[in-house]
């Protein structure tokens, strides 16, 4: 009964998918059962994609799908035919340019294990790219669905309002002390 | 307290090394590598605490297409499938018997993940089910089943010659004792006594256990891992499959965070039995849930009792500390020394008895954890300074500014003098939540802290390569595990070789290539190897000047040293410019090295005491019993911050974990089971936990035996957080709380059960007799 119902699901069939990948066209043969963060991560070599929960709670995995943060380690990589995905490997720009946010999270110490770091930054661009003047409090609130263990989140905090202040065109604020 | 800046790298908050890779996704953790035919393995757990393994049959697990084969214990017979530190306790895969739910039972190998995952339901497994002992009290009764009940042999360290054996529950036993308790005792003024719990912890490094091992055709073993400790890893490899150390080859690529729990050795020999049956590199990535089945932190019940004299001076502790250690020792017999020396805190105390036992129970093996014992026993300990000093009338900073051992006092009979300014530390994080005036309804304050033996046991080797090009490369076993470390010692090697920071490259933990460190952790590398890696460049300083002299025909008496060159009359000469003109050859090096062992200045241990002091404001909602954080303060009593902004980070990252445990974390079991051990319902600190005002203070009074006078940080800041939520709590409702998580429900019902008043009719607590602050509040 459960190795039909397997049939019943899978049946070994796999779907041809295109998509843009950073800027570029891909195309690429998938199992439908396949997650986005597996195909991005075997298949693409985009290891900046990092697993952790698998459970849709640490952040970890986070891509931009149409700009906006998804959990790869849940999302079915299908559901990304004909959009828009968006890794970390794809921020920087096409001169090797960091982009605003890495730049901050290096000025600001903003990781230390690295692991959340990918995930971290491209759900701060979406943010960002939502709403560039997002207050402290929205930046939190925004930013809860994104676990790290070893910061305590206040450089991370602190990277994204100093991304924030560069991409509105303002004099980087001071990264030290406390929060005001 | 300030430094006047007298360094040109060191003691700058320079960006991390690591920073590009990690901001750019193109940082190598172990989880990414993937070799040529490469096959990946899934494990089969134990779905029962204890239980007789009866058959195993793999047959149709062994037919799935894509698989390669199965192994189980009753293939090990040809390697020694026991490994273990401290006491060689563990099998690799059950050997006949499982001891807790999770223990991994068979491995499936096979040509995709999945593949290997799908093929494990196949493996039919029949078990006879044993009695388990899941709890301490049932584990310690007379005739209880023992979890072991076999003779085992020590592991590589020394020191644990002490061991019980496998004979009882009891897998190790410390005692510490000087003075006279129980005359102490009998005639104090005031004694406090409790027992105390602190929870089973699942430290959450993101990134999940992973080994890839390759054991190829002319017999060499190549690991990597994301094991804290290569050293510790290669020597237990070499013992399982019975390989000299030169073909056994551990590498570390970053490592996705640990916090002790990839401390030692993990899934590393599982990982490489796997490709030494299937002759072909394997791959073993657990999942997150899987991590929770293999480490957890050891959870404490502590019976402690405390005297003060009629002057409120402390004369006496005794305390008995049972820690359940779950199936396998693992580095449980250091977490039981360790938390049995730390108990005592920075005090003087002139009589004590510790006893401290970790018991076997049928549930996940527990091992280190961030503080390695200190932050289990710190709760207890500066619980109960709050509790005296509102017993005798005095306020709690000024009860512990009166007890606490200066800077050159000894706490404890034969280990190193305090090295740390403790009382100038509390001080300082009292200064600060002061400044927040006047504490306002439903806050608490609380200044606590902690001092631990740190560094371990001091074996630090390193060496430099100095190129005739002017760069220099570091090698170094410590491993970057998100501590900082690289750039902190490639700030100390540019700093001794006078040149910029660019020109330093680093080589991080490889067995092969890299020299022998013990250990990454115990708040260790910067003391150790960075000291290691400072002697290793005067090292290799001293053989260019020897060089200098040959080619100058002069003694070393006539140089001049300047930054990275001598000059000699009107000549001067940079390090490389010597080294191509003694070898008169372009693109040559030369190596400078240190052997550090336990001798001179690292003799006396600890290496250091590394202080912890921390001070939280709590915002209680009395409605739901729910503890935010107002502020938070810490001290980093570091001796030199080689980095300071990487040494704040750590502090705040280490009393965010601590916070954790403070608030939400607990490992929770239903009989055999785990009831929540999944990221869904284990909850971890997240961005809206941010303490509303944060104080990363830093003291550096150069007092250490690191470069420079540093001293490690990075451990303390967790350990005093338990205790400080508690002493708040108390200060803010009157309510005294004894086993953490601070949860909202389990102090909503400690706010029903309240006997005692608010402390309006209590002494003066945490926040100062003399301050309007405290005035207002009472």
């Amino acid at each position: 009964m459960g190795a039909q119902f397997g049939r019943l699901i899978y049946n070994g069939q796999r779907v041809k998918i295109t998509f843009e990948l950073n800027g570029k066209a891909a195309a690429l043969e998938i199992e439908p059962r396949e997650t986005l963060a597996e195909v991005l991560r075997a298949r693409c070599g985009l290891t900046g994609v990092k697993l952790s929960c698998e459970s849709q709670v640490c952040g970890s995995c986070t891509v931009l799908v149409e700009g906006l943060p998804v959990s790869s380690c849940t999302y079915l990589a299908y559901e990304v035919r004909d959009k828009r995905v968006t890794t970390i490997e794809g921020l920087a720009d096409a001169k090797g340019r960091l982009h605003p946010l890495q730049q901050a999270f290096i000025d600001q110490f903003a990781f230390q294990c690295g692991f959340c770091t990918p995930g971290m930054i491209l759900a701060g661009k979406a943010l960002l790219d939502e709403n560039a003047r997002a207050s402290e409090e929205e930046i939190i609130a925004y930013m809860s669905g994104n676990l790290c263990r070893c910061t305590g989140y206040l450089a991370i905090l602190r990277a994204i309002q100093q991304a924030g202040a560069e991409l509105r065109g303002e004099p980087a604020t001071s990264g030290d002390g406390a929060k005001p | 307290m300030s430094t006047a800046n007298e360094f040109a790298v060191v003691n700058h908050s320079v960006p991390r090394a690591d920073g590009v890779a990690k901001v750019t996704g193109s940082a190598v953790y172990t989880s990414d590598i993937t070799l040529e035919r490469m096959a990946w393995a899934k494990l089969l757990r134990s779905p029962f605490a204890h239980a007789k393994i009866l058959s195993i049959d793999a047959s149709e697990a062994r037919r799935q297409p894509g698989v390669i084969d199965v192994l189980m214990g009753s293939d090990l017979g040809a390697i020694h499938p026991y490994y273990g530190h401290a006491v060689k306790d563990h099998p690799l895969l059950a050997i006949g018997k499982v001891r807790y739910v999770g223990e991994p039972v068979a491995a499936v190998i096979a040509e995709s993940e999945l593949g290997a995952q799908e093929a494990l339901e196949k493996i039919r497994v029949e078990y006879e089910e044993l009695t388990p002992v899941l709890d301490v009290d049932s584990t310690l009764a007379p005739n209880a089943t023992l979890v072991h009940g076999m003779d085992y042999i020590g592991g590589a360290f020394r020191g644990f010659d002490d061991f019980p054996g496998g004979k009882k529950n009891v897998c190790q036993a410390v005692h510490v004792e000087w003075g006279d308790v129980d005359a102490a005792f009998a005639a104090a003024a005031h004694v406090v006594e409790g027992e105390f719990y602190f929870p089973m912890i699942y430290a959450y490094a993101m990134e999940p256990y992973v080994a890839v091992a390759d054991y190829d055709a002319r017999g060499q073993l190549t690991v990597h891992s994301s094991a804290q400790h290569p050293f510790m890893v290669r020597h237990d490899l070499a013992e399982v499959f019975d390989l000299p150390l030169n073909s056994v080859r551990v590498i570390v690529p970053f490592v996705g965070g640990g916090y002790g729990s990839k401390s030692y050795t993990k899934i590393e020999p599982l990982t490489a039995a796997c490709s030494w049956k299937v002759s072909r590199p394997v791959k073993l990535q657990l999942s997150v849930d899987e991590a929770f089945l293999t480490t957890r932190s050891d959870d404490a019940c502590v019976r402690i009792r405390t005297a003060v004299d009629s002057d409120g001076k402390l004369v006496a502790k005794q305390a008995l500390i049972h820690l359940n250690t779950g199936a396998y020792a693992e580095n449980s017999p250091m977490v039981c020394r360790k938390a049995a020396n730390r108990i005592v805190g920075p005090y003087r105390f002139p009589n004590v008895r510790i006893d401290c036992l970790a018991i076997y129970t049928n549930t996940v093996p527990a091992s280190s954890y961030r503080g390695l014992g200190a932050a289990q026993i710190t709760f207890p300990v500066e619980s109960q300074m709050d509790e005296l000093a509102h017993k005798i009338g005095c306020e709690p900073q000024e009860f512990r500014l009166r007890n606490l051992a200066h800077s050159g006092e000894s706490i404890h009979p034969g280990l190193r003098p305090i090295d740390a300014d403790v009382p100038g530390d509390i001080r300082l994080a009292d200064e600060v939540l002061r400044a927040n005036g006047a504490l306002a309804p439903k806050h608490g304050r609380s200044v606590c802290c902690s001092a631990s033996d740190a560094g371990a046991h001091p074996v630090t080797l390193a060496m430099v390569q100095v190129h005739s090009d002017g760069s220099v490369s570091v090698m170094s076993g410590s491993t970057e595990i998100g501590q900082g470390s690289h750039t902190v010692l490639m700030q100390i090697a540019a700093e001794e070789m006078g040149i910029p920071l660019e020109k330093v490259r680093l080589v991080g933990s490889d067995t092969a290539v890299t020299l022998f460190e013990r250990s990454t952790g115990a708040s260790r590398t910067t003391t150790l190897m960075g000291r290691a890696v400072m002697e290793a460049c005067r090292e290799a300083i001293a053989q260019c000047k020897a060089m200098a002299e040959e080619l100058l025909g002069a003694p070393a008496s006539e140089f001049v040293e300047e930054r990275g060159a001598i000059r000699h009359g009107k000549e001067r000469l940079s390090w490389p410019e010597i080294i191509e003109r003694y070898f008169q050859m372009e693109g040559c090096s030369i190596i400078g090295r240190a052997y550090l062992r336990r001798a001179g200045p690292l003799k006396s241990v600890p290496i250091f005491w590394e202080i912890g002091v921390v001070g939280v404001e709590i915002v209680l909602d009395e409605e739901t019993g729910k503890i935010s954080l107002d502020t938070l303060v810490t001290v980093g009593d570091v001796g030199l911050a080689i980095n300071p902004a990487m040494t704040e980070s750590q502090d705040l990252g280490a009393a965010t974990m601590g916070l954790g445990v403070g608030l939400f974390e607990e490992l929770i079991y239903d009989g055999q089971q785990l009831m929540n051990g999944t990221m869904l319902e284990y909850r971890v600190p997240r961005f809206s936990d941010l303490a509303r005002r944060i104080e990363l203070k830093l003291v550096q009074n150069r007092d250490g035996v690191g470069p420079y006078g540093a001293k490690g940080g990075g451990e303390g800041s967790l350990n005093p957080i338990g205790a400080c939520l508690a002493n708040a709590l108390y200060q803010a409702t009157g309510a005294r709380v004894r086993r953490l998580p601070l949860t909202p429900e389990r102090v909503w019902k400690a706010l029903q059960e309240r006997r005692t008043p608010a402390p309006a009719a209590q002494p003066q607590p945490s926040g100062g007799s003399n301050t309007p602050a405290a005035k207002t509040r009472a």
